[in-house]
């Protein structure tokens, strides 16, 4: 809050001192007339000190006004607003905030939380919160060198301030080992543990702490809230290997129940926690040795719900880019670090390699590699987002969608081809298949080193692989989401290994191979059954209507010695003004981070009734959230925010959330509730409303002032537009 | 670092943290953090009321900050409307929390030896309530059973070593009954729960059998460093709004903590001594060897000088009266003394006239008519560790009432007998036994050689206002030059907080060898860390300041490397603790 607040402050303050000056022209303007005073003007400006000592008694005796006198007075007169306003800030009470907001919307509704408590809701089931992928804090538990003394301290989330100072220091040691994937030696980070480990993520920009408050206003408390923290840069099974995370899942959620009578819990899972969880589900049945000996029943004994917000259930096409050419447009972390990390000049250019190899070390990463293949994401020809799209155009049925494109942003979809994930050049993204041709490229030898690789400070798998490499990489024009990790395998090929021995991207043929009892296959909801509980319920809560990255454009970069060899071709733009080409990149519907159809497909499709995914016949909600950004800047970021991290503070969302832990079932809460065309015809071909870009990291102030001042003109217009 | 000399020696010798290690804070280290609050409180969701963060905003609204601290006068639990809980963690985030940074030291030394979140857990528990209720509330000790389970199976079946600190100390003997005992009341553990996942407990500071500062702390709020208040002054006394009247504020509230009535000394007189003996008065005021003892800073007040001075005792000092109202009752022989009045007061009780003219009562001295209370205050009454309590039963009935439920202070005769299955007896080492773990050990480690607060001269205020605490420490009664009385307080050995005496005897005699309080005959070993001259802060030993005494922590790495009271080298005494436990005449 202090932070619009002294936006208010410097606002008023800046409008006072035009007024005055605007006087003080004024007066001094009537006075030039008068050569007399001009000069006397002139003489006082010799004796400054004079004039500072006794200015007041100067004007008494001479009844003069100079332009001088007129300079001390504004100068005092800021002064003294300034402390004043300074007094009154820090002397106000929390409150006033409020009522400045409600001043200026009307009277705020109630948060989720105070409404369905004076509907008589309370605390029932226990709740279990599940951070995702960069939002759980890491500390220090053991060094280096240059790391003395910031032992206990965070190294990720939290205030980031020890490290800002030291970032190379920091890059070491939130790098994973290349070869094991677990710490390096002499170096132990850990997860930090209880609900501060992802309430915020940095100092204001909150993740769990919204959802926290409205549990807490029905009567939540720390103990019967868990925060299921992990260290989210390991492999799933790593963090059991290492850390025993999933073991003390295992035991708090017996001891939840155990201490709440019986009551089961709801699960929180959120982005990354997702897959977490659904690893978890399977080790915990799993027999002893492998897995957690929990028996064939855990689940249904323990698990009430599952209400997996924003889930990429099936993998983020924005993984491929960072993994890539760590080239992302908007992802929170590096935002985040950006400020101080991106500037400092001991980085320097080199900083997206540094960034790069920290990323490329982390195993998670690769359990957002799209799943399902080409089945599930598209092939060169046809993808699951743009088959309909003429259909649902023509019916016009979408009346949300309709209203939003009045706007003029709808984001043309011609001609795109979603299921080419990645194409060298824009002519190869839209050229029809059958004109494409490919060159193979795994046979081709690498070891036709980069000049001067030796050189670079920073080791990356890329300075192994040669020009000619290079070039047959780029020669195979189009990757689908099949081919895709052919590709990776092939540009990093020690990092694929270790983690295809983690992760699995396929489908099952036969669910009931033994294989498939192997750990990697735990965390892909296409290769695994879920557990025989038939009672319990599983949702998928994710926010549409805002761009989400799908494909990318990309090129050959400029051949320099240490450079990443691939890079988004940013200039390539659509044919239109609308086009879901912009910057390199095509955008499809999602939250921002997550398609819709890898949050809502599982529940909507593969897991809906009883399927040989479902075995037991869970029954499955799809909960959408559609994006409307913050109405001004004082509502921050938003209670009806759709996109993945703002989501945690959508009011709907919560209300939802706080219904089931309080007991109510998904039939209850309304069923589904969707939006986009997922159920339709099992595609999601859409268009999307509001393309304005929020920026969610940065809080620059005036960005969010610009930002909701443009949405208020853009609400006028619409208003003005239906009214007519 | 210099801190950190203990740890980075022993990894060079080749020592790693073996067996999983739980630490238990004692009372006022745990940080508490506000879930719901009155409007005065508003934005304040999950901020810091105790220890670290928020305390900056809270300044500014020292009442509403108190409102929210204290607790349900009578069921000792939340007010209505207030929800306050305690913050788990070990570092509690990303503050510096300075209600951890006795902690800090040793988890740090802990840490270089190879410890990490998995194998060291902070307990964290509200230290206001009492200890049965922190389970009734927040499921305090369920947590606990369930983290050392989780612990013990998560590092290959590795017993835990458990560290408990001052309160803590009594907060974890509750636990090992309660754990063993079957459900509605007890955690379920069933015989051997202990045996099979407790290597060693390492009492920290222990107050095992009570200290006398709380009882001044609940007569007169005037523990003058009594850690609570240390931590409130800074905050509370200097703030204007509450001017004056910041005793009586830091009274009221206090008074409605369960916990600090675990505090007060257990034994009765068999322990504490009566009107004429103690076990402390032959021999802990032989200093005739002149030894020296440089007092904290923190003890200016009382000393105008934080030079060296000597501490030499000559008189008997009659340490049996833990409250004596002027010097003479604290010094005259016991046939003296007029006996028998308290009673005639207590029957007075029904007679007392609430004082109208003080408007809304402030604490229960507002309830007592000033005729009881002179009659209390009359010169020449001294109290002992028994009778103490029908006093405090009187000045503050309320608060009695509620704390005697959870809390027993006696001696059990028989302890087969069932009653003392009940919760109440179970943080009391003199009315419970200890579990059945012969293969567990017990270590009392604890400062000595520093002057502590052992009994009071006591005076009526001058002042006859409403809201004014009636009794004040008497600070202008001096001993003679080298006396143990100074300035209203007679001192005896211990470590600035708890007298030796509560500190050891349970491990030196209490449960030494098969006693009827150590029926399995767990080994104990009494650890003493004398202070020495030059006391920087490594080698400190003061309640508080031990956590990061060098000796100490390397004691407990050495421990949960694996090491048993045997290696680490047995007893460890300087004091005159043996000649005084044997001077006490307790069967076992």
């Amino acid at each position: 809050m202090s932070k619009p607040l002294s936006f208010y402050r410097s606002y008023f303050l800046s409008k006072t001192m035009f007024l005055r000056r605007r006087n003080g022209t004024d007066s001094s303007k009537t006075r030039v007339a008068d050569p007399n005073i001009e000069k006397d003007g002139a003489d006082n400006d010799d004796k400054k000190k004079d004039q500072y000592k006794m200015p007041q008694r100067r004007n008494y005796g001479s009844k003069k006004w100079s332009c001088w006198d007129n300079c001390c007075w504004f100068i005092g007169f800021i002064c003294s607003i300034w402390w004043f306003c300074l007094f009154l800030y820090n002397t106000m009470p929390d409150s006033i905030p409020q009522f400045v907001t409600m001043a200026i919307t009307g009277p705020l509704p109630d948060p989720p939380g105070v409404k369905l408590r004076k509907e008589g809701l309370t605390a029932n089931h226990p709740v279990v919160l599940v951070p995702g992928v960069v939002t759980g804090g890491l500390e220090l538990w053991e060094g280096r060198h240059c790391a003395e003394g910031l032992l206990g301290k965070r190294l990720w989330g939290g205030s980031f301030g020890e490290f800002y100072k030291r970032p190379l220091c920091w890059l070491e040691h939130i790098s994973l080992d290349n070869d094991t994937g677990f710490d390096p030696p002499g170096i132990r980070v850990r997860p930090v543990t209880g609900l501060v480990a992802a309430d915020y993520f940095a100092t204001g920009y909150f993740v769990w702490a919204v959802v926290i408050a409205n549990l807490a206003h029905i009567g939540y408390e720390e103990k019967s809230l868990y925060m299921a923290a992990y260290d989210w840069r390991l492999s799933f099974q790593n963090t059991e290997i290492r850390d025993q995370s999933l073991t003390r899942i295992k035991s708090n959620i017996e001891l939840l129940v155990a201490t709440h009578g019986g009551k089961k819990v709801v699960v929180l899972p959120h982005s990354m926690g997702v897959q977490y969880f659904l690893h978890f589900m399977k080790w915990v049945e799993t027999p002893a040795p492998r897995g957690g000996g929990g028996g064939p029943d855990w689940c249904a004994k323990h698990i009430k719900a599952i209400m997996n917000i924003g889930a990429p259930f099936l993998g983020s096409p924005k993984s491929i880019a960072l993994h890539f050419s760590i080239e992302v447009r908007d992802i929170a972390a590096l935002r985040a670090q950006a400020p101080g990390l991106l500037d400092k000049d001991v980085l320097g250019l080199q900083t997206f390699k540094h960034l790069m190899r920290m990323f490329r070390t982390w195993d998670a990463t690769f359990s957002m590699i799209p799943k399902g293949g080409e089945t599930i994401w598209g092939g060169l020809d046809w993808s699951p987002e743009t088959e309909t799209v003429n259909n649902s155009a023509k019916k016009g049925t979408d009346n949300s969608t309709r209203n939003t494109g009045g706007n003029g942003n709808i984001c043309d979809t011609k001609g795109v081809n979603y299921g080419r994930l990645i194409s060298f050049s824009k002519d190869w993204a839209e050229t029809h298949s059958s004109k494409i041709e490919r060159v193979d490229f795994k046979h081709v030898a690498k070891g036709d080193k980069l000049t001067n690789s030796s050189n670079c400070d920073i080791w990356l798998e890329y300075h192994e692989m040669g020009n000619r490499a290079i070039k047959a990489v780029a020669d195979h024009k189009v990757y689908t989401a099949g081919s895709i990790l052919d590709l990776l395998h092939y540009v990093a090929p020690k990092l694929m290994a270790r983690g295809a021995s983690h992760f699995s991207y396929g489908i099952a043929d036969d669910l009931d191979d033994p294989k498939y009892d192997q750990y990697k296959y735990w965390s892909n909801p296409l290769e695994t059954k879920l557990p025989n509980a038939p009672d319990m319920e599983i949702y998928s809560l994710y926010g549409v209507g805002l761009p989400t990255e799908r494909g990318y454009i990309y090129k050959v970069a400029p051949p320099s010695d240490c450079s990443i060899p691939f890079q988004i071709d940013t200039s390539v733009d659509g044919d239109s003004e609308d086009s879901c080409l912009k910057g390199g990149v095509f955008s499809g519907d999602g939250d921002e981070t997550v398609p819709i159809i890898s949050a809502g497909f599982m529940c909507a499709k593969g897991w809906r009734g009883k399927t040989r995914f479902n075995p037991s016949g869970i029954r499955t909600y799809n909960r959408e959230y559609k994006h409307a950004p913050p109405a001004n800047l004082l509502e921050g970021r938003g209670t009806q925010s759709g996109s993945h991290v703002d989501l945690l503070g959508n009011f709907a969302l919560i209300e939802d959330v706080l219904r089931v832990a309080a007991g109510a079932t998904g039939e209850d809460i309304g069923g589904d509730r969707v939006y986009s065309d997922i159920f339709k015809c099992g595609h999601f071909c859409r268009h999307f409303g509001m393309s304005v870009k929020f920026e969610k990291t940065g809080f620059e102030v005036l960005e969010n002032v610009l930002v909701s001042i443009l949405c208020v003109v853009l609400k006028k217009e619409h208003k003005e537009m239906t009214s007519h | 670092m210099p801190e950190l000399m203990p740890a980075a020696r022993l990894k060079r010798e080749g020592l790693k943290g073996i067996h999983p290690v739980v630490l238990v804070p004692g009372i006022v280290t745990g940080g508490l953090e506000l879930w719901e609050g009155k409007p005065c409180a508003d934005g304040l969701f999950r901020k810091r009321l105790w220890g670290g963060g928020g305390f900056t905003q809270l300044l500014k609204r020292p009442l509403c900050w108190l409102e929210h601290l204290s607790l349900h006068n009578e069921t000792g639990l939340d007010p209505p409307g207030i929800r306050v809980r305690p913050v788990p963690g070990l570092f509690g985030a990303d503050y510096s929390a300075p209600g951890y940074f006795v902690w800090d030291v040793l988890v740090k030394n802990l840490a270089k030896i190879g410890y990490e979140g998995k194998n060291l857990h902070m307990a964290a528990y509200d230290w206001r309530l009492s200890f049965q209720n922190t389970e009734v509330r927040d499921r305090a000790l369920s947590k606990l059973k369930s983290k050392i389970e989780l612990m013990y199976r998560a590092n290959g079946n590795k017993k835990v070593v458990v560290v408990p600190h001052s309160m803590g100390v009594a907060y974890f003997l509750h636990f090992l009954k309660w754990v063993e005992t079957p459900p509605p009341m007890g955690g379920g553990g069933g015989q051997g729960w202990c045996a099979e996942h407790i290597k060693a407990i390492v009492n920290i500071g222990p107050s095992f059998l009570g200290v006398p500062k709380a009882v001044s702390n609940i007569l007169s709020a005037e523990g003058k460093d009594v850690a609570y208040f240390r931590a409130m002054a800074p905050g509370v006394l200097d703030s204007g709004t509450l001017g004056l009247r910041a005793l009586e504020h830091v009274m009221r509230v206090s008074r409605t903590w369960d916990s600090v009535v675990s505090l007060m000394p257990k034994g009765g007189e068999t322990i504490w001594g009566n009107m004429d003996w103690s076990p402390e008065d032959e021999h802990v005021c032989d200093f005739s060897k002149k030894r020296y003892f440089r007092l904290s800073p923190s003890d200016n007040n009382v000393n105008n000088s934080n030079a060296k001075q000597v501490f030499r005792v000559k008189d008997p000092v009659k340490y049996g009266r833990i409250i004596s109202f002027g010097k003479a009752a604290s010094v005259l022989h016991s046939s003296q003394l007029p006996t028998a009045v308290l009673k005639e007061i207590l029957h007075m009780n029904a007679s007392r006239n609430f004082n109208s003219s003080c408007g809304e009562a402030w604490t229960e001295y507002d309830e007592m008519s000033r005729e009881s209370i002179r009659k209390i205050g009359a010169v020449d009454k001294a109290y002992t560790a028994t009778t103490l309590f029908d006093l405090l039963r009187f000045v503050a009935p309320k608060m009695m009432n509620r704390a005697e439920a959870h809390f027993s202070h006696g001696i059990a005769d028989n302890l087969e007998d069932p009653k003392y299955n009940h919760y109440k007896y179970w943080s009391n080492p003199l009315e419970m036994k200890l579990p059945d773990a012969p293969n567990m050990e017990i270590y009392c480690s604890y400062g000595v050689g520093i002057p502590t607060e052992r009994s009071y001269v006591y005076k009526l205020s001058p002042s006859n206002k409403c809201k004014h605490i009636p009794y004040q420490i008497d600070t202008s009664v001096d001993g003679e030059d080298g006396s143990c009385l100074k300035s209203g307080v007679y001192f005896a050995d211990g470590d600035e907080s708890v007298p030796v005496l509560s500190a050891g005897f349970m491990c030196a005699k209490g449960w030494k060898g098969r006693t009827r309080f150590n029926p399995s005959g767990i080994n104990t070993y009494v650890r003493e860390y004398q202070s020495k001259p030059p006391t920087s802060g490594i080698k400190s030993t003061t309640h508080v300041d031990i956590m990061g005494n060098i000796a100490l922590i390397e004691d407990i790495l050495r421990v949960a490397a694996g090491a048993t009271g045997e290696e680490i080298g047995g007893d460890k005494i300087y004091s005159d603790m043996l000649r005084m436990s044997e001077r006490i005449n307790l069967r076992l």
